[in-house]
């Protein structure tokens, strides 16, 4: 059984512990509700997580393409910048898929990794993790552009205004004049 | 011997770092105000503008909120003059049994995840208070019978709290005893405002709406050069210029909308639909530079406050002689009209019923008030056929309906707005059944939460309205999120922009206008926003 086969195999198993752990960084109330509550639209969190998760061990059993996995890593990355975390904190969640991984394979005595195999699954996990910094990074340096923005958004009339009855050039379009 | 040291291996060093935080009680988890989730404090000079005690500069990131040294007594003095005015408040102290149905309902709660913020644990934070100085059993028994000290600890976080709600009453619908959490919140808010414990973002509008007559502090000149600019742009657009008036005497009818439409996109394109739609009618109606705010942010602050705020839009209708008011497209206005307005500053005697002069329909409802939403005006003219639209302008736009809180659990308006964008627009898909209507999630910003330092609080409660977009984009290709409030065209737009880039928001009446064939109008090329209509975009 080579180790591919083995985590297609255990995917289950290793999401639900997954999800359980990362749940585990809310305080406990909370982490009952995102866990039991099952409409998607009630518990947003909980099912941005749980969906994230899946498509992500998907990607991380075979070959991990930043590309295609990123959208995923975002959807949760996106939750957990704007939430109380820091941001290791928020990033935390890829990293303790090592110890789900190591736990599964230490429980099953039928199948032994070769370390050279596992290495490789922890520098795909690690590479997950170097995206989740970009994407962090991203999302909060979205919010910083929002902040920005509406700032112009709530002035440009007045200064558009302004220009026009003092001969200036007109004043610079909002953003969403640009779309 | 030396002892050997080890290094540990990545594997140690992964399973024991334990992310998991502290169980603790909620009494015993303090709180940290942290960056990104409060307004900053309000300003000494806007408070003493309106008379508020306490006026002072302070910040809440400091340790030191420069308290009055006797706060702990004007405090309780203001919770047992509350609880003695408000039977409600009392009840609301007293009744909760804990059950939970209002916990998830919360936005805040479930974007956060801060179990502080679970409706029933954010009331907790004053039912705790409200034990240990006025019940037996909280007196006697302290923290065995959920009662605690008010420190000044505990005073930090019932305002951290306070503004952490959007009394938007979500958790209200689901309580079967029906307790308001907005009333707790607004009770609250209204003592810590006995300590000056109020915020820039609300206390500097409702400064200016005192002077000035709106949130914005705009002069009657600058209302009047601002809808200038839009009489031009509309003119840019259909080729026909509209003519409104303003503060004038013996008009039929006074037209008062939020000041945001004024000067804030996209609301100012909401508002060029009304200047349009009303010229199109002949509408014998007026502006004013007086009452030139339907929003109120007293509302907010206390109740005496908004009581001040409100008192001028009757005023100015007996002043011009109208016989009776619209109200534009705005979220709490409509809350505080609807719920309060008569008590506060009624009866509206010399007012008439509203009679729309277009259809003749007696709005009977608003008999009382005299005063309609628009999307009630206009819906009734399109059941006329008073109105030839051409939806298939709006043709680019797959369009969604956000209900504001106010608007659809604060007054029961649900259909109008709904029938006025299907006759407009030819793409229309409603969001989840538990996410709209009387349900409908808040956009996380409202009661004067919609300043730019809070925004990490903003998208947290803004997420489950966000979840909801998302999901109509992905299935039905939405692209436009309409809704009848000031505040959620401004707050929606920035959190479209972090949770489901590519949806914009938009007032009713701005699709309304670029359906609308104006007569005398030249053939459009473009909408209100200047960018060409569907078919048009080779031009």
């Amino acid at each position: 059984m080579t180790l591919e086969t083995f985590l297609s195999e255990k995917k289950p198993a290793i999401a639900e512990k997954w999800f359980h752990l990362i749940l585990a960084t809310y305080p406990a109330d909370t982490s009952n509700f995102l866990k039991n509550q099952k409409d998607r639209f009630t518990n947003p969190v909980g099912h941005t997580i749980h969906q994230g998760i899946e498509e992500i061990l998907d990607e991380l059993i075979h070959v991990v393409d930043i590309g295609k996995v990123s959208p995923f890593l975002d959807s949760i990355l996106r939750v957990r910048a704007v939430q109380d975390f820091t941001p290791s904190q928020a990033v935390s969640f890829i990293f303790s898929l090592k110890s789900v991984i190591r736990e599964e394979l230490e429980g099953d005595k039928n199948f032994a990794v070769s370390p050279g195999e596992l290495r490789e699954l922890d520098s795909r996990i690690d590479s997950l993790a170097l995206a989740s910094f970009d994407i962090f990074e991203r999302c909060r340096e979205k919010l910083y552009e929002i902040k920005a923005n509406e700032l112009r958004r709530m002035t440009f009339r007045l200064v558009q205004r302004a220009n026009e009855l003092g001969g200036e050039p007109d004043a610079e379009s909002p953003p969403e004049r640009k779309q | 011997m030396a002892t050997k040291v080890t290094t540990p291996k990545p594997d140690q060093l992964v399973t024991s770092i334990d992310f998991t935080p502290p169980k603790t009680g909620w009494m015993d988890t303090p709180t940290i105000i942290k960056p990104g989730t409060f307004c900053w404090g309000a300003k000494g000079k806007n408070l003493a503008t309106v008379e508020f005690p306490n006026a002072r500069d302070w910040n809440p990131s400091d340790q030191d909120w420069k308290l009055p040294e006797n706060w702990q007594e004007i405090f309780l003095k203001g919770m047992e003059d509350l609880l003695g005015k408000y039977r409600s408040f009392k009840v609301f102290m007293d009744i909760c049994v804990r059950c939970g149905a209002c916990a998830d309902k919360c936005h805040f709660f479930i974007g956060s995840g801060d179990p502080k913020n679970m409706p029933v644990g954010r009331a907790e934070l004053l039912r705790s208070v409200y034990r240990k100085y006025f019940t037996a059993s909280g007196k006697m028994l302290g923290k065995v019978a959920g009662a605690r000290e008010l420190t000044v600890d505990v005073l930090k976080e019932l305002w951290y709290y306070a503004y952490q709600c959007t009394e938007c009453r979500r958790c209200s619908l689901y309580c079967p005893y029906g307790i308001d959490t907005a009333e707790i919140t607004i009770m609250c808010r209204e003592m810590l405002n006995l300590l000056g414990l109020n915020t820039d973002w609300i206390s500097g509008p409702v400064a200016n709406c005192y002077m000035k007559g709106n949130h914005l502090g705009l002069e009657p000149h600058a209302i009047m050069n601002s809808i200038e600019g839009m009489i031009d742009d509309i003119e840019t657009v259909t080729g026909v210029r509209v003519n409104p008036s303003f503060n004038r005497k013996g008009a039929e009818i006074l037209f008062v909308t939020p000041s945001g439409d004024l000067f804030a996109d996209p609301g100012t394109f909401t508002c060029m639909g009304y200047l349009a739609l009303f010229h199109e009618l002949g509408l014998d109606y007026t502006w004013s530079t007086y009452a030139s705010e339907g929003g109120n942010f007293g509302f907010f602050t206390s109740n005496e406050m908004a009581k001040r705020l409100n008192s001028k839009i009757y005023a100015e209708a007996k002043r011009l002689g109208v016989k009776y008011i619209i109200g534009g497209e705005c979220g709490h206005m409509w809350r505080v009209l609807h719920q309060y307005m008569d008590t506060w500053n009624g009866p509206a005697d010399f007012l008439e019923v509203p009679v729309s002069p277009i259809t003749g329909t007696r709005f009977d409802t608003a008999k009382v008030l005299k005063m309609i939403h628009i999307t009630e005006f206009t819906a009734d003219l399109i059941k006329h056929g008073k109105l030839k639209l051409d939806p298939s302008r709006n043709d680019d736009l797959v369009v969604t309906y956000h209900d504001s809180c106010n608007t659809s659990r604060g007054m029961g308006l649900l259909d109008e707005p709904r029938y006025v964008i299907k006759s407009v627009c030819n793409n229309f898909y409603e969001m989840p059944e538990n996410t709209i209507r009387e349900q409908t999630f808040c956009c996380g910003s409202g009661t004067g939460l919609n300043a730019s330092e809070n925004m990490e609080l903003r998208m947290r409660g803004g997420f489950p309205r966000a979840n909801a977009v998302k999901h109509v984009k992905e299935k039905h290709g939405v692209n436009m999120l309409a809704n009848i409030c000031a505040i959620d065209r401004a707050t929606l737009s920035a959190s479209m922009d972090y949770w489901v880039p590519g949806v914009r928001v938009t007032g009713v009446h701005e699709m309304v206008a670029n359906a609308l064939i104006m007569k005398g109008e030249k053939e459009r090329e473009t909408n209100l926003r200047g960018e060409p209509l569907p078919g048009k975009e080779g031009n």
